[in-house]
């Protein structure tokens, strides 16, 4: 009889599997709740998109395309990020991927060798880590701070460096806090590697997602360009989760190894989803726009109600979650969200999730209407009066 | 003023509470906007949208073609005052092309708007003709699609 726990990868298997699944199981089981977990918006995906991904269908484009991606989608690519974010880049710098996910996946593998570091802020999204662990690196973690707004600080990088630092992850607006980070916030950070061989993974998914200042990359910083490589996608912006497209943007050479990794991997993103995303970035402007002014309403919305609720919050800027401190009942985090899903038959993620320093925080997401936004902050607040 | 509207266009139901946070304004500053939108006549009603099908009643709605004579210094005005007033009409629209107006009816059965439009819409002075075209389906209504599905299909255990 094989022993097949024994035959699998001592690293994988040595990787924790995601803290949240015991209380995702719970959730599932829980039948009629409500909740505010979900990471991708409610919105569908608008139908102009939708449509090109079908004609695509009847003209019969079922092929795979080249590995990097169609050439018409990279060429879009980087007339959006001149548009967006003034970053001329060129077509043999972009690489599509299978979502935001892939293209960390493939940065992450493509640079470091086993005994590098990757130094990765938390709380942040939840794949960093094993994907770093899964590569032979050793991952460094920085718990970003309350007071500093959850936001890298100078201090805290250089604290982090040390001569075996490949990598830097800039997870940037942040899930799950909602922080960003300004132009002079980029630039100090700037400073501290600017003369060091570190390059830095910047997770731009939420970049469309910013209320009342736009996005700001690193890659736009004095001397960041040549060490910068963008992970971004449709997912958000578009809401387009389930087409599974991203994309990475990097120098050249890079690109060229990448697009290696990815071709064995993977062979190319699929085809039917290219083609509506270069519709996306064609026409799709106003519709990210329109999302944008909604979740921004919701922002301010949830953002009041907590406060109201007693929850310390701070105001997010970026992307469509909230990180409320939950800390002052006596419970941890996991015990405040699981009583409340058990007594109010509410939902939120435990802040854990994202990172230990998440203990005393729960994510909760406003990809939701505003009514079911306002039910879910009467069930919390039942909660919070009963636990004061 | 104009994203007040919209998200009342949306869902009526919202609160002045609710409409302040969303736009970043005081509930009170929310009600006095209502209320003169209101009393201006931008806000003419609130109504819930229904689908009758799903219920006991028994309902039909005929979209009706009508040409009419037009009269000399009233043009249309004078003869839409006559048609608006029944309170089976619910729309009326005076339209370009080969005819000029369409009146939306509603009725309990096929029978009963026949009736109508034989015994008082087509009477009607300076009205010359008339064409009844029964809905069979509603679709869409107000930019909202009947059978939509309501439930979020977003699996909520994932991150």
């Amino acid at each position: 009889m094989m022993d097949h726990e024994l035959m699998l990868s001592d690293t994988l298997k040595d990787i924790k599997p995601s803290g949240i699944r015991k209380f995702f199981d719970l959730l599932a089981d829980m039948g009629d709740v409500t909740a505010l977990t979900v990471g991708q918006p409610d919105f569908v995906t608008p139908w102009h998109i939708r449509e090109a991904a079908i004609q695509s269908l009847e003209r019969g484009h079922t092929y795979y395309t080249s590995n990097s991606g169609l050439p018409e989608l990279r060429g879009e690519v980087t007339k959006y990020m001149k548009r967006r974010f003034s970053l001329d880049y060129s077509p043999e710098e972009v690489l599509i991927t299978v979502g935001g996910s892939e293209a960390i996946d493939v940065a992450v593998r493509a640079l470091v060798n086993p005994g590098d570091e990757v130094i990765i802020p938390m709380p942040s999204f939840v794949c960093y880590e094993p994907i770093a662990r899964m590569a032979g690196a050793t991952p460094v973690i920085i718990n970003t701070r309350a007071e500093n707004g959850f936001k890298l600080t100078a201090d805290e990088l250089r604290a982090a460096i040390t001569p075996k630092t490949k990598l830097l992850v800039l997870p940037y607006p942040n899930n799950p806090t909602g922080a960003i980070l300004d132009r002079d916030e980029l630039e100090a950070l700037a400073d501290v590697i600017r003369d060091t061989n570190i390059a830095i993974l910047s997770d731009e998914i939420y970049a469309e997602l910013t209320f009342g200042k736009t996005h700001v990359s690193i890659a736009s910083i004095d001397g960041m360009r040549e060490r910068t490589i963008i992970a971004s996608g449709f997912s958000k912006a578009y809401a387009m989760t389930g087409w599974r497209l991203g994309y990475l943007i990097a120098p050249k050479t890079w690109i060229k190894q990448m697009t290696k990794l990815h071709q064995y991997a993977i062979m190319c993103a699929p085809t039917v989803s290219q083609f509506a995303a270069v519709e996306a970035l064609k026409n799709g402007d106003e519709d990210i726009a329109e999302m944008r002014a909604e979740y921004n309403r919701r922002r301010v919305f949830i953002a009041e109600g907590l406060r109201e609720i007693g929850l310390p919050v701070m105001m997010p800027e970026g992307a469509f979650y909230i990180y409320p401190y939950i800390g002052g009942f006596g419970l941890t985090s996991e015990e405040f969200c699981q009583r409340l899903l058990m007594e109010e038959k509410c939902a939120i993620v435990p802040g854990t999730a994202f990172g230990e320093c998440g203990e005393g925080y729960a994510r909760i997401s406003y990809a939701y209407s505003v009514k079911h936004i306002s039910e879910a902050l009467e069930k919390i607040k039942r909660f919070v009066d009963k636990l004061k | 003023m104009e994203k007040l509207l919209k998200l009342l266009e949306n869902d009526a139901t919202l609160t002045p509470k609710e409409l302040a946070l969303m736009l970043s304004k005081e509930e009170g500053d929310i009600k006095d906007m209502i209320r003169r939108l209101e009393k201006d006549g931008v806000i003419l009603g609130y109504q819930a949208i229904i689908d009758w099908d799903k219920t006991e009643k028994e309902t039909v709605t005929a979209l009706i073609e009508v040409k009419v004579m037009p009269q000399r210094d009233d043009g249309f005005d004078k003869i839409a005052e006559k048609i608006q007033n029944y309170p089976e009409i619910k729309g009326l629209y005076l339209m370009s092309g080969g005819f000029d107006f369409t009146v939306l009816i509603e009725g309990r059965t096929m029978k009963e708007v026949a009736y109508f439009v034989a015994r008082k819409l087509a009477p009607i002075e300076f009205v010359t003709a008339t064409a009844t075209h029964f809905v069979l389906k509603t679709y869409k209504y107000n930019g909202v699609i009947y059978n939509s599905p309501k439930k979020d299909l977003r699996e909520s255990d994932s991150i």
